[in-house]
């Protein structure tokens, strides 16, 4: 809807083939309805394997689940909701014609948007660094804190050789300590042992969590849009469908994540 | 006291845009204390149902739903009830090759 200049009285935000200026507004909206139902729907495939995959093995999903780290998960959701609050206010700013205010909510959208980005960044390099990846690139290994386990070679008690003046009294009847425990009793930091196939989790997880990062930035492609019309005067008069439609946008990436938190961080 | 633009749209006040905003952040806290008390196979529901209400505040008030014409919230909700119908599918037909599939189905 490029600036017209007839010069016939004809508003140049209304395009010819609509016949007002509600009918324009509504049309966009069903529209973007439309796409957010073919959005819904592109998650929704990744959904239905996340829903087989645990009804089938319930245990890869509460293995992989304790690697997430829940108060970074929890962290980004509350700034999402942050941000969808900040882009529903700035819908009311435009909405309003305050532009000012409006360019202030859209940055503080923006900058929501970018510290979901830098706490996943920060999630996704943790997963990186133990090998916790998908399909044929999960190769998990545990770290430091693991490999103090006393091993029956190096332990003095239990090694022959290590003392020839070594009591002739044979040990007691009790495995060195650090072994596995019997089963039965868990221990809840290094908890069960890894299932078959616990690489699916992760599959899983970076395809639903690498979607939805995909959309957060577009999202904030959308807002750097919005910043530049913004500063050619497009919302001076009043004209928040751009903003309406972005938010809406936003918002579905919002309620995407509150059941990626759910479904894949809040497991146990 | 609710506004409305030239065109006669609904313009959300502040005041209620904070309050969804709070009660948002208050699910966020419930979703994540639930999960400390089992309540075994109704853990997954109670925390599916936190965030489907969640999901209802942010549709009817953020995204305005509530105001819109009705057809609009009708095409967000079919997108919905397609998806149930994909997992419910996907779930009979992968329910018919367990035996199969899983030495010792069924669990537990």
């Amino acid at each position: 809807m490029g600036a017209h200049h007839h010069g016939d009285g004809h508003d140049p935000n209304l395009a010819h083939h609509f016949e007002s200026a509600d009918q324009q507004y509504q049309s966009a909206k069903l529209g973007m309805w439309v796409f957010l139902m073919t959005e819904i729907l592109f998650f929704g495939g990744l959904f239905v394997a996340y829903t087989v995959y645990r009804v089938n093995h319930p245990e890869v999903f509460v293995y992989g689940a304790h690697f997430l780290d829940r108060g970074l998960g929890a962290l980004n959701t509350v700034v999402l909701i942050l941000s969808s609050f900040t882009i529903a206010w700035a819908v009311r700013a435009a909405q309003l014609k305050q532009i000012s205010l409006l360019r202030w909510l859209i940055l503080a959208t923006m900058a929501c948007a970018f510290a979901f980005m830098g706490v996943k960044a920060v999630e996704y390099n943790s997963k990186w660094k133990h090998g916790l990846l998908w399909a044929a690139k999960y190769s998990h290994h545990v770290e430091e804190a693991d490999h103090d386990r006393p091993t029956a070679a190096t332990d003095p008690a239990v090694s022959p050789d290590a003392d020839p003046n070594r009591s002739a009294i044979p040990p007691a009847a009790e495995g060195p300590a650090g072994l596995a425990k019997p089963a039965g009793e868990t221990d809840d930091t290094v908890a069960e042992v890894e299932p078959e196939n616990a690489k699916v989790f992760f599959s899983i997880y970076f395809l639903m969590t690498g979607l939805h990062g995909i959309h957060v930035l577009a999202g904030i492609g959308a807002m750097i849009w919005l910043l530049k019309c913004l500063a050619r005067g497009d919302f001076d008069g009043g004209h928040f469908t751009k903003v309406d439609m972005v938010a809406l946008y936003w918002h579905v990436v919002d309620l995407v994540w509150i059941y990626l938190f759910l479904l894949l961080y809040l497991i146990d | 006291m609710s506004q409305h633009t030239s065109n006669g749209v609904h313009v959300a006040s502040l005041r209620l845009l904070v309050t969804v905003m709070v009660a948002l952040m208050i699910g966020t806290w419930l979703t994540v204390s639930v999960t400390h008390y089992d309540f075994g196979f109704l853990n997954i529901w109670i925390g599916l149902a936190i965030a489907t209400t969640k999901a209802v505040l942010v549709g009817l008030y953020f995204m305005h739903l509530r105001w819109d014409k009705p057809f609009n919230a009708f095409v967000f909700l079919s997108a919905f009830l397609f998806l149930f119908l994909f997992i419910g599918i996907a779930l009979m037909d992968t329910a018919h090759y367990q035996e199969v599939l899983i030495p010792g189905w069924p669990l537990e």
